[in-house]
């Protein structure tokens, strides 16, 4: 497993993206999970750059471990902020009209969609989110 | 990201090129809310976007609604992981997509 601390500031979304692309290079991964992988990692570490440290400048945890058969990855985002579980918030209505649609709860809504397992737990003062993908699917 | 615009009368073309994400979304929010007085058919063209997130969704919304009220938005050349994104959160119903 290899593991990187970021500030938890929007300008650190680049980096933590190449940071898991980085940890992706020697596998035979496709562009479509690249793709996805790409997306989830954006929301799920703006939301912590947005949510986590009203108040103060705080830090996230980013880990990663490529591994299994079928050959799967998994990565954590660790943060210590106020204890806030996304997976719980409701799902955006994707049904609704151009008008009656809110902003909200789309990015999550992809996480959950795109990736095969995505977990919430708070243990020791942390929120620690994690998503599996397998990456030789499609 | 590279925005490019194309006006003829009172259609406006915006190609999009690279990343529509947290940090390049405010850019085409910006050149929308300056771009769009008096437009009636507004093409997104995405034929060069490699990368669209929610913050890039929000904005393709906005545009939506701005346009519903005072003529048509069409999106084109929309690339199969892209349509992948519409498809997941419901965006492929109320967007124009050819």
């Amino acid at each position: 497993m290899v593991e990187r601390i970021f500030p938890a500031r929007l300008d650190q979304l680049e980096p933590v993206q190449e940071f898991i692309r980085e940890q992706l290079e020697l596998y035979d991964c496709s562009p479509r999970v690249k793709f996805q992988l790409d997306v989830a990692v954006e929301e799920i570490f703006v939301n912590i750059a947005h949510y986590a440290y009203p108040e103060e400048q705080g830090e996230a945890t980013v880990r990663c471990c490529v591994g299994g058969d079928p050959l799967q990855v998994t990565i954590q985002f660790l943060d210590n902020g106020q204890p806030f579980n996304p997976l719980k918030k409701q799902d955006a209505d994707t049904s609704l009209s151009a008008e009656e649609r809110d902003i909200g709860g789309l990015g999550i809504l992809m996480v959950k969609k795109s990736m095969d397992a995505v977990d919430y737990a708070y243990e020791d003062g942390k929120n620690i989110l994690t998503i599996q993908k397998s990456i030789h699917k499609g | 990201m590279t925005i490019t615009k194309r006006a003829e009368g009172k259609k406006l073309t915006i190609a999009l090129e690279g990343r529509l994400d947290t940090t390049t979304a405010p850019e085409l929010e910006a050149e929308l809310n300056s771009s769009l007085d008096g437009v009636t058919e507004l093409v997104l063209d995405m034929a060069e976007l490699l990368y669209l997130s929610s913050a890039g969704l929000r904005v393709v919304l906005a545009a939506q609604k701005r346009m519903n009220k005072q003529g048509h938005m069409t999106v084109t050349h929309v690339c199969a992981d892209i349509m992948e994104v519409f498809e997941i959160t419901g965006f492929v119903d109320i967007l124009d997509i050819q």
